[in-house]
């Protein structure tokens, strides 16, 4: 069995094997007379090889100095159409402006207790309603007769913009940390529960039957198959949370804080400080995408390795 | 013939869904002795893989009584090893805790089991990929993957379910010779369910025929002593080959057409 074996490995990777074996017997039989073809052969492919790497490279530069260009167009002609009173700087500000006040406050400090409290604000809701969001699914996954009661109801809270409870959380949870951390659990949580319970009972029949003819229990099933085979979708989910908790945090915000990036933009409009809010934008812009780039690297990380059929 | 080790009486299944209940299997009576390595072949629909399903305890027969090993079936058992006709490797799991399912599904993985399992990845042919993610190995080498996935539990009956029909030939032809070797080496009993009449000819020492509308034994057809006893790549080029086959492929042909009448 033993030399059996190694056979039968070379011939599964049979594509690779083929491809080897054509040219090795070649070089065995005729070594002298062909190595003037393998050697134009190679630099024949690497020809190829180096063309189609120089166009790539080509059209990933085209597109970067595009991306720059409009950037510095768009905020070229802001400045100098606010500066030249063609807009009105009062309402539209300017880009040197916003830049200032963004630097003057970084460097007085003032800019970071916002900074901070909107941030922490969006981890919490954004974890909080991954994990709630899953616990519901496992629920729903568990209990079948459940989901099954439940499905008109989370349709119906799906489609309803969420924010709109705020003013109930508002009234029940009172007006601070805690009001906007359960506005962004509102945002995030239906949705998830329902992208994950589609995810769970979209594993593979052939996987659940495979730990149920071991005699594994539901909650083996679970453990084993289910949670860790819905992995890739729940850090995607994740990755869309940090996108709507976003934006459950800035309406609470505008809704009841004292502190925060979202308190800010609302403070500036109600002292008519445009560069307020613009700067305020700025920031939520730089550090939500920092923000989703980490939980994307994050997701690169764990389903290193992880790949489907 | 021993006290047989699998036995099907009276078996009927009927499927129950919206659209209505339908007649899978009716009246099917099957012995199979210690050792035994039995292939049922069929039409598709022929209740093949219900039948299985019954040994395997997936579910009761809706009528009749199923016992393995002399005792009545009530669920997925240890006893029973059962290999699908795709893996079905997690692919999160490294090829050895793949192997190692069956053991942690038990409550039985530990050094030494865990030995058990390094000894069948190598008796298959896979030293040095315990390490490795299913997505890096071939089908072939997945599916033995699967093969000492069953058989580090120890069952003493295997139900082999298509397990070579996806693969391409001559993996296929090498891994029917490692399944029938090694299986013959260890006296397990084996249901293998086929499509393919020459696979069920040249593995088995008994070939059930099955007939369709509703699933029913048509026959059974002994294999003659050579070849049985000869590795099923072998076997396919005995001279007395060929008559085993046109026997197998009379039989089936002959079902599609009258067998529904008969009992439509």
């Amino acid at each position: 069995m033993d030399n059996r074996s190694p056979g039968a490995e070379k011939g599964s990777q049979s594509d690779s094997a083929l491809s080897e074996s054509y040219p090795s017997r070649d070089t065995e039989s005729r070594e002298a007379a062909i190595s003037g073809v393998q050697e134009e052969r190679q630099a024949l492919m690497d020809g190829l090889y180096g063309r189609y790497k120089a166009k790539t490279r080509q059209i990933r530069g085209l597109a970067a100095l595009t991306q720059l260009a409009i950037l510095v167009l768009s905020l070229g002609l802001w400045e100098i159409a606010g500066r030249s009173k063609w807009i009105d700087p009062l309402l539209f500000s300017y880009p040197s402006k916003i830049m200032e006040l963004i630097y003057s406050m970084a460097s007085d400090g003032s800019l970071w207790p916002h900074v901070g409290a909107t941030v922490g604000e969006t981890i919490a809701g954004f974890l909080l309603g991954t994990l709630f969001g899953t616990a519901l699914a496992a629920l729903l996954w568990w209990f079948p007769f459940v989901s099954r009661v439940l499905d008109p109801y989370l349709v119906v809270l799906n489609s309803m913009p969420k924010v709109a409870l705020g003013p109930i959380f508002i009234v029940a949870l009172g007006p601070g940390l805690l009001s906007i951390v359960a506005i962004t659990l509102m945002v995030t949580v239906i949705i998830t529960t329902i992208n994950i319970y589609n995810r769970f009972r979209e594993i593979d029949s052939g996987y659940i039957k495979v730990v149920r003819l071991f005699g594994a229990s539901r909650a083996q099933l679970f453990r084993m198959v289910i949670l860790p085979g819905s992995f890739p979708v729940m850090i995607a989910t994740l990755k869309v949370n940090v996108g709507l908790a976003w934006i459950g945090v800035i309406v609470g915000e505008f809704l009841v804080a004292k502190i925060g990036l979202g308190y800010q933009i609302i403070y500036g409009f109600q002292v008519f400080n445009f560069t307020l809010v613009l700067s305020s934008l700025v920031v939520i812009g730089v550090v939500a995408t920092i923000m989703y780039q980490l939980v994307a690297a994050l997701e690169r990380r764990l389903t290193e390795g992880w790949r489907e059929r | 013939m021993n006290e047989p080790v699998m036995s099907l009486k009276d078996v009927s299944h009927v499927y129950v869904n919206d659209k209505g209940a339908s007649l899978a299997l009716e009246n099917i009576h099957l012995d199979i002795a210690p050792g035994e390595f039995v292939s049922l072949v069929g039409p598709s629909g022929c209740g093949k893989t219900t039948l299985l399903s019954l040994l395997a305890g997936l579910f009761p027969p809706t009528l009749g009584s199923v016992t393995v090993g002399g005792r009545s079936v009530q669920g997925p058992s240890p006893a029973v090893g059962y290999m699908l006709q795709q893996d079905f490797l997690f692919p999160w799991r490294t090829i050895r805790d793949n192997a190692a399912i069956g053991l942690e599904i038990a409550g039985r993985r530990n050094e030494k089991t865990m030995a058990a399992v390094d000894h069948w990845l190598g008796e298959l042919g896979l030293e040095g990929n315990g390490g490795r993610y299913p997505h890096e190995l071939s089908g072939g080498m997945r599916q033995r993957v699967a093969l000492a996935r069953t058989l580090v539990t120890e069952p003493d009956v295997l139900l082999l379910d298509e397990p070579f029909s996806a693969l391409d030939l001559h993996i296929k032809l090498q891994l029917e010779d490692l399944v029938q070797h090694t299986l013959a080496r260890l006296g397990k009993t084996a249901v293998l369910v086929t499509h393919d009449l020459a696979e069920a000819a040249a593995m088995s020492d008994r070939v059930i025929v099955l007939g369709k509308g509703p699933g029913h034994i048509r026959r059974e057809v002994s294999i003659a002593e050579p070849i049985r006893q000869a590795p099923p790549t072998e076997a396919r080029r005995m001279a007395q080959f060929q008559s085993v086959f046109d026997q197998l492929w009379a039989e089936f042909n002959d079902g599609d057409g009258k067998g529904g009448d008969q009992h439509g």
